[in-house]
This record gives structure tokens, sequence and C-alpha cells, in this order.
């Protein structure tokens, strides 16, 4: 189908972009990548009455890496991320390899995968397994509301109507981490059934020290794995401790059924992964993530 | 309302008014009609309306005309030229990598970046880059076979050539 009738506007500042938003009473939508918009006007399933297109606005480009964290602003695309990732994350590569097609990810904006708030994409998994935040600018003023925060319900995030996400910040893993990230998806560049991403710090050949697993397509919102969390940390990771984790972070999931997979499935695969990618996590201690 | 944008496909500048609603796909099938850019599911999934925005592969029907002012896009009109086919069409009609042909210009469109970044791809790589584009012909195998071809084409006639 086509998209119905909407009006556009390109505000060239931040304030203008809020104030468009503003007046249109929560009818408006915001435009970065339009990767996830556009399908959804395409399918009618979307009807805003006005566009607002953020990607003439100065300074929602930036890629800005400290040594603990990694800002992303609203207009960089995933590519970008992705040439990023090259020489700096193999985490990040491995995450963004999953997500949709090149072509997808040479419109598709982090910022906007995030809060589109899909709950079997890649991105917001990984956000809440790095406790992120984001940045979100609006009428009263700019504010962050972390990865935990964020997430409500399918497509629906704690974000006003009237604000714009204008970044996305990841706490990048300690040094010496190690990360596992494992899906199950029916092709290659689909949604997860399932899937998991980990973040294991240990101290040398010790216990871990700190523990972080998320799960994708396992509920309405992304999920971190709470229970293996408290069970692996201050702990030594054994396979046998790394198994009891995944399956007690797994037994607290409530995935839906639908067409594609059985909750049931959903909730023994979801164990299977958080097992492998604690496991893979492990291996990779010391490496670098 | 309709806005003014101003654009170069395949070489070519356009000036034309446009509905904010109409996607990129529509714009160069309708008002330029370069009906070689196919649109299968309009929404993003089957690859098939692929272009080159400034080089590098898009959906046509994920972008609105208005995102494209100012840009500059390549359509499989642009690929071949003025005599015969590029190396990437050859291919495709040595290796009998299409059967009905309504998924070719995406796959190619694609195909052109993707040599680009990989020069020397391995059948997986092939295999996850048409992940992204549905054919509901081939089986995909010949697919592959024609692109391996004419990576080694572009490989032995030098760089430049897949830009």
């Amino acid at each position: 189908m086509k998209p119905a009738p909407f009006e556009y506007v390109a505000p060239a500042t931040l304030d203008d972009a809020v104030g468009a938003l503003a007046g249109e009473g929560g009818d408006a939508k915001v435009l970065a990548g339009g990767q996830s918009l556009i399908p959804m006007l395409a399918l009618r399933l979307a009807r805003p009455t006005l566009l607002v297109d953020i990607n003439h606005i100065a300074g929602l480009d930036g890629l800005r890496e400290s040594a603990a964290a990694l800002e992303v602003g609203a207009l960089v695309r995933q590519r970008d991320l992705e040439r990023w990732a090259a020489s700096r994350s193999s985490l990040f590569t491995e995450v963004l390899r999953h997500v949709a097609h090149p072509p997808i990810r040479n419109r598709g904006t982090v910022v906007g995968n995030v809060v589109h708030a899909d709950p079997a994409s890649e991105l917001p998994a990984l956000l809440l397994c790095l406790e992120g935040v984001v940045v979100a600018r609006g009428p009263r003023g700019e504010r962050t509301v972390t990865a935990d925060q964020l997430y409500r319900a399918p497509l629906t995030t704690s974000l006003a109507a009237d604000e714009v996400a204008t970044s996305v910040r990841f706490t990048l893993p300690p040094a010496g981490a190690g990360w596992g990230f494992a899906e199950v998806s029916r092709r290659h560049g689909d949604f997860a059934l399932v899937g998991a991403v980990a973040v294991l710090a240990r101290d040398a050949g010790g216990p871990v020290s700190r523990a972080r697993l998320a799960f994708l397509g396992a509920g309405g919102t992304p999920v971190r794995g709470v229970a293996a969390e408290r069970i692996l940390e201050g702990n030594e990771p054994t396979p046998a401790r790394l198994g009891e984790a995944a399956r007690a972070a797994a037994a607290a999931l409530s995935p839906d059924d639908d067409i594609h997979a059985t909750a049931t499935y959903r909730r023994r695969v979801a164990a299977t992964l958080a097992q492998r990618t604690l496991a893979a996590a492990l291996a990779r201690c010391g490496s670098g993530a | 309302m309709t806005r003014k944008i101003r654009l170069t496909v395949n070489g070519q500048e356009h000036e034309r008014a446009v509905e904010p609603r109409t996607t990129l796909a529509d714009f160069l099938r309708e008002d330029l009609e370069l009906t070689g850019t196919h649109v299968g599911c309009e929404h993003g999934v089957c690859g098939a309306c692929t272009v080159l925005l400034d080089d590098e592969p898009v959906r046509s029907c994920l972008m609105l005309a208005v995102q494209a002012d100012s840009r500059r896009i390549t359509t499989i009109e642009g690929v071949a030229p003025a005599e015969g086919l590029d190396p990437i069409q050859e291919a495709f009609w040595a290796k009998h990598g299409l059967q009905c042909g309504y998924c070719t210009p995406g796959i190619i469109m694609s195909a052109r970046a993707f040599l680009r970044e990989h020069p020397t791809p391995s059948a997986e790589d092939i295999r996850e880059m048409l992940a992204g584009h549905l054919c509901r012909c081939t089986g995909y195998h010949f697919i592959v076979e024609a692109i391996e071809a004419a990576a080694q084409a572009l490989r032995s006639s030098g760089p430049g050539r897949a830009s």
C-alpha cells in the first residue's frame, strides 16, 4: 500500500523540531532513517498527520567515544556504527551484522532502532545489556532515560510524543571483558525469534566480577537476565554455574506465542542461547570486547 | 501540498514537485518513467526496489522522494555502458542468474556496492547479502554463481569498474 497523506516539515534546529511535534498534539512522528516508520505508514499501521524530518538538523550525526562510553547521535546510520565497529568493537560488529540488511542499515539510524522498541530487534537488547541511556529533548528541556526505564511494551517507550531522542549512550564493557551474541531467526537479517547478548568480566582467572545478559524476542520488550547475573557475580564461572544461570534467566521470561514459534519453544531456545552466549563471553574474557 | 525537489538520477538532473508521501520508488517509476526499479512488497522486505543513493544501496520504497532532494541516485537504467552490458549484468546473463527477472534490478544494484566492498567474496558472504533480496524463481544458486563470476570479471578488469 501507499502511505496516507501527511504534512511534512524539515526543520533546521532541534527547537523547531520539538515545537513542530508539540504543536501537533501527539499526531506527529519524527522521521530520521525511516526504515521502521515508512513501512508502518505504507501498511497504514501508523497515520501521523505530520512528519518532522530531522535529517537537516546540524550536530546530530556525531559518534563520540570516550574511555567508558560511546555516544551515538540521532542521525548516525547503523552502517556508520558498523564502520566504526570494524576497527573498534567485535561485539558491535557481530550485533550489527544481524540488523536487517546493508541497504536497510545504510538508511536506518541507531537511535531510531533503539526507540522504535521492537522487542525482537538487536540494538535495544544490546543497549539494555550495556546499561545504556537515551538522551531526549522536549519542550521542558533535555533528559536522559536509562534503558531499564525506556521499554514499556512492544513499540512503546517512556518517551513522550513531543520528545526527540537526540542520542543514545552505550556504556562500553570494561577492558578485559568478554562478550557473546546469538540469535535464531528464519533467515539472516530477519527479526530474531529469540536472541541473547552477554558480557562477562572476571578477576584474573577467578570469580565473575560483572555479568550482564539481555534477551530479544523473549517478551513484549527486551529483557535483562537479572537472575543469571545474580547467580554469576562473585562466583566461579564453572560450566555448571553458567548452565544454572542460563536456565534461571530463561525461566523468568514470559515470551509470547505467535505464528512463528510457541512460548515454550522460545523459552527453551532462550535457555540454550543464554548458556552459549555466557560461555562465549567467558571464553573471550581477557581478549577484549 | 507539494514540495519542489532537485536531484540527479543516472547523471541527469531533474526538478519536480512531489507530494511528501510519494516514495522514491514511485517517484522514479511514475514521475521519471524509470520503470526498471521494481516494486514488490512496498515495505522494505523484498529488495526489488533497491537503488544506489550516493553509491550506497537503499530501499527506494523506504525513502520519501522529498528526502532525495539534492542527492544522487543510480537505478538499473544507469548501469549499462552505451554499448552492451556491465560486467554484473553480463554475469547474470551468462550464468542464468534470473528467470522472471522481477528481483534482478534490485540484486544488481546491491551487488555493485557489495562487490566494491568485497572484491573476493565467499559463497557464504554472497548468500548473506542475498538474504535481503527475495527471488521466487531461481532458488538462488545461479544468482550466487553469477555474482561469483561478476567478482572475477571485475577483478580481472581492474579497480573502479563497480563504483
